[in-house]
């Protein structure tokens, strides 16, 4: 920390109450029963197996990715030393071209600017195109509440919320379903639909089409998120592949934006870079199908009238945050899903948040504060996968190990466990008491009762360890200890 | 030349073997080993729970413990990692700017044992001697952050009467992270699980690995299973010769009796 | 103090009054595919790459596109369709044109639904990843032109082709809307395979002139 925040009071982080940071239980509570979910965890390890060859495949092929992801993150890095300068240039381009541009401190707020310009042109339903910004502030709840229809038109977001499900994944938010699995939410909720319906993904996304069709062509107001914002031309980007973005950018009058903060780069250079690192990294392809951009309002082409929604909602006490602030260089991909062995086990809903996986567990605590969200830096073996796929180099271990220790550092009382660590810490510094220590863990020894390993049934929290593994008997001597023996030194 | 070994908390407290045979080993290439007495920890397990500043001291007795060795070695892709991207961070996030130089000096002298056979000895045939079947493991660590690359795997292939077979799914991580084992048991075991399935596919006799601690993990899940599959660290794959298989191996928690 | 104020004054906060000055950006990637535009070379990696996507490219000379055109709609629509089915961009060369063809207006935009086919120009292709880029402009057509109707031509000059995409956002205004089109419309959102076909148009067929 830096002196400057002495006598500052903290940034505030994302409001309690609204959006969807927040899960209901912790981290391995909910990983226990979706760990019992068989058929969950062939899904996921069926899909991340695909994506991740897929992806490994397209990103060999460049060979120059090293300098890529390097630029990539110097980018990043350079754009959040200046970020305010970049998001007033932002601002002054789009209002420049026709567009308006609207500030939001949180949650709460962005969706009382988003509810109160859909209701100002009278619209009474809403298309929407897949965003994580706008899953993360409940926008689909606050719009609803004041008697909006909202219509997701991506085709994983249209199966989630035909199956009044949770989404899971940041790229392919069904990812927890199989083709058997959507056929039945279809057949079951699409009226009209083919009862013939087969299992075929092409069947599957022509139904979706056919559902999704008219409500494009009537829609007046669309609500969009933003990969990329382009601070020197205000023109913003959105990649996708159906053709759903195109169809929200497109057709309606009147086109909402929301987009984090973090999303701003400072020139259109800069998107030669995003541009290839992005597809290769999420879907695995070279390019995904659409990328449109647009800025402000073109006459006779699109809608024209346009709203920026730029959200703060906990960023910038993450920006605070020296190690932290990294966090904010994701550009949701979600490479990091696909390779994480915690995620292909334990799947995305049981990290509570709309951001799962190693991302998510690094950003969703920095973004409400890190009491709120305390077991997801845990959720990781720290086995470093995440790291070398992420495409502008987020060193996600070294955050979620940081932010462990802002969590313990927050405990107001000591836990048992911090008594336990403290304890081993003065033992370990002293090395007269660690020969000690190392000794008195041979009453092992007396327990074992001459076995080679320790009984299954053991006090917490080694029953953590014992419970599925077998723990070796402590040896009679430390190595140390029969080693000096023998030399003498 | 004169090698200090560092043999790691939990291989000096649990498996001394791993430790012995890496003296061995070096001993055997010609190299004197000294043991520091007063080493203990590399601090690696409270930076990575979270107790970073409970870390500082311990960090300061391991850069005590091994100060003036000429190169420090140890059995573990871990510690050295700990050692090597963690150490001096956390010293100089604590305001020890004087413990972070010694310790980032420390760790331009600290090896993991493959690097420092294939690196530093130039040497891959260290003349061993052991019949089995063995498949590897490559730990996260010594592959993600030390990037041994394929040296364990120059090491086994040069050893005599080794058959090695390919593990598949090898560079998926085996579930054991520290405490990530104890705090998220659940998905540690059902990363176990797939890895113990991968190793026994390969009808391997032995597991071997250049962490202890992956290794207790893996054989611990093992022996529970009464799989004959054992787990040997690759420290005593590399000691054992025609004369002296390792007599005492203890990192496979053996089938118990 | 409004949200804007407000928002800028928490990122200043955040950053200290002593932040760190941004680190010059090393942009050590290629710049350029080394092949200048219209390449042979480059024009055979682009039909490679969009026909990856399961898009079908059809190249012909000069003076045969409109004849190429008319084929590309055969092999996308069937025979038998009717000019009067197909819309093209206002400004795409007459000779271009399938004889016929609805030429797009300033009708609404949702009327072009009604239509099976488009053709248009692009602004520029992309050869190394497979892209086609229209910019809005007359012989691209607005957005919804190449969105709505279920077949999509796409007209490619060789000197139009790049390698990379650093060499094609150099090329493009980014005032104007563009669409950078890889394919046709896809999903990967069903167990994480691509299927071609969705909302945008099913059927993607390129014709390059050489």
């Amino acid at each position: 920390m830096t002196a400057v925040h002495l006598g500052m009071p903290a940034l505030p982080t994302a409001p309690r109450g609204v959006g969807h940071l927040r899960g209901d239980e912790s981290f391995p509570a909910a990983a226990r029963s979706a760990l019992r979910d068989g058929q969950l965890r062939a899904n996921l390890g069926h899909a991340t197996t695909t994506i991740r060859d897929k992806r490994a495949r397209v990103v060999d092929e460049l060979p120059d990715w090293a300098e890529l992801r390097e630029a990539g993150r110097a980018l990043k890095a350079a754009t959040m030393a200046r970020l305010d300068d970049h998001l007033e240039e932002l601002e002054r381009q789009v209002t420049a071209r026709g567009g308006t541009v609207h500030w939001a401190r949180d949650a709460n707020e962005a969706n009382e600017i988003v509810t109160r310009l859909v209701q100002a042109t009278g619209a009474s339903e809403v298309v929407k195109v897949k965003s994580m910004a706008t899953q993360e502030i409940g926008l689909n709840e606050a719009l609803e509440a004041v008697g909006l229809d909202v219509f997701e038109t991506d085709l994983a977001e249209l199966i989630v919320q035909l199956g009044e499900d949770k989404p899971s994944h940041i790229l392919v938010p069904a990812i927890h379903k199989n083709r058997a699995e959507i056929r039945e939410i279809f057949a079951r909720t699409i009226p009209g639909v083919d009862p013939g319906l087969t299992d075929d993904p092409r069947q599957l996304a022509m139904a979706a089409r056919a559902h999704l069709r008219e409500r494009f062509l009537r829609a007046r107001v669309a609500v969009s998120g933003a990969n990329f914002g382009i601070a020197d031309t205000g023109t913003l980007a959105v990649v996708e592949s159906e053709g759903n973005g195109r169809m929200c950018l497109t057709l309606p009058e009147t086109l909402i934006t929301v987009m984090g903060i973090e999303k701003v780069v400072p020139t259109w250079q800069d998107l030669e870079v995003f541009l290839q690192l992005l597809p290769r990294s999420s879907t695995g392809e070279r390019m995904n199908p659409y990328t449109s951009t647009w800025a402000g309002v073109t006459p006779g082409d699109g809608p024209q009238e346009f709203h920026l929604v730029l959200l703060d909602n906990g960023r910038t006490a993450v920006l605070a945050d020296e190690v932290g602030r990294e966090a904010l260089h994701c550009i949701r991909c979600s490479a990091c899903l696909n390779v994480c062995p915690v995620y292909e086990r334990a799947g995305g809903h049981s990290y509570g948040s709309v951001y799962p996986g190693p991302i998510g567990a690094i950003l969703s605590p920095q973004l409400t504060g890190v009491e709120d969200n305390a077991s997801l830096p845990y959720a990781s073996s720290l086995c470093g996968a995440c790291y070398d796929v992420c495409p502008v180099a987020i060193d996600i271990p070294k955050i979620l190990v940081h932010l462990r220790a802002e969590h313990v550092e927050a405990q107001q009382r000591v836990t048992p466990e911090a008594a336990a660590f403290r304890a081993l810490s003065t033992a370990m510094s002293r090395p007269w008491l660690w020969h000690l220590t190392q000794r008195a863990s041979r009453l092992g020894r007396l327990i074992a009762r001459g076995r080679p390993t320790l009984p299954n049934a053991l006090p917490p929290p080694i029953s953590g360890w014992t419970r599925s593994r077998d723990l070796p008997t402590p040896p009679t001597s430390t190595f140390v200890e029969s080693w000096t023996r023998e030399h003498g030194r | 030349m004169r090698v200090a070994l560092f043999a790691t908390c939990l291989v000096d407290t649990l498996t001394p073997s791993v430790a012995r045979a890496t003296a061995t080993l070096l001993e055997r290439l010609g190299h004197e080993v000294v043991v520091p007495r007063d080493q203990a920890c590399c601090g690696q397990m409270h930076v990575n729970t979270g107790y970073r500043r409970e870390a500082v001291p311990i960090i300061a007795n391991h850069v005590r413990a091994f100060a003036g060795a000429e190169a420090i070695v140890a059995p573990s892709g871990s510690c050295v990692a700990s050692i090597h991207h963690q150490q001096a961070d956390v010293a100089r996030r604590a305001g020890e700017h004087r413990l972070a130089d010694d310790a980032t000096e420390l760790a331009g002298r600290t090896y993991e044992l493959s690097q420092f056979l294939v690196d530093v000895l130039g040497i891959t045939d260290v003349g061993a001697y052991y019949p089995h079947r063995v498949t590897y493991h490559p730990t996260c660590h010594s592959l993600r952050l030390l990037r041994v690359g394929d040296r364990p795997l120059q090491l086994l292939r040069a050893v005599r009467g080794l058959e090695l077979v390919e593990l598949p799914g090898a560079e998926q991580c085996c579930g054991f992270g520290g405490t990530f084992a104890v705090k998220n048991a659940d998905t540690s075991t059902a990363m176990l699980t797939d890895k113990m399935a991968n190793v026994l596919g390969t009808h391997a006799e032995v597991c071997t690995a250049g962490d202890a601690s992956c290794l207790m993990h893996i054989g611990g899940g093992l022996s529970r299973l009464r799989a004959g599959t054992r787990t040997v660290h690759l420290a005593e794959i590399l000691a054992s010769t025609e004369d002296a298989v390792t007599p005492d191996q203890q990192t496979k928690p053996a089938v118990t009796a | 103090m409004s949200a804007r104020e407000d928002v800028l004054g928490r990122i200043r906060q955040a950053l200290g009054p002593d932040r760190t000055a941004p680190a010059e950006v090393a942009r050590d990637y290629r710049h350029s595919d080394g092949r200048p535009a219209g390449d042979p070379g480059l024009l055979d990696l682009l039909v490679d790459r969009v026909e990856d996507y399961r898009a079908s490219v059809l190249r012909c000379g000069p003076g045969e596109v409109a004849g190429t055109v008319a084929a590309a709609l055969d092999q996308g629509m069937g025979a038998g369709w009717a000019p009067g089915d197909v819309v093209v961009a206002p400004g795409l060369p007459e000779e271009w044109r399938p004889p016929g063809s609805d030429v797009d207006d300033d009708r609404p935009p949702v009327q072009l639904a009604d239509r099976s086919a488009a053709v248009t120009a692009v602004a520029v292709a992309i050869a190394e990843t497979g892209t086609l880029v229209l910019d809005g402009s007359p012989a691209c057509g607005r957005r919804a032109l190449s969105l709505l109707p279920d077949c999509l031509v796409c007209v490619v000059r060789t000197d139009q082709v790049v390698g990379s995409v650093p060499e094609a956002l150099a090329r493009l205004d980014p005032l104007r809307p563009l669409t950078m089109v890889s394919g046709p419309s896809a999903t990967s959102d069903i167990e994480l395979q691509r299927v071609e076909g969705v909302h945008g148009p099913r059927t993607l067929m390129v014709v390059l002139v050489a």
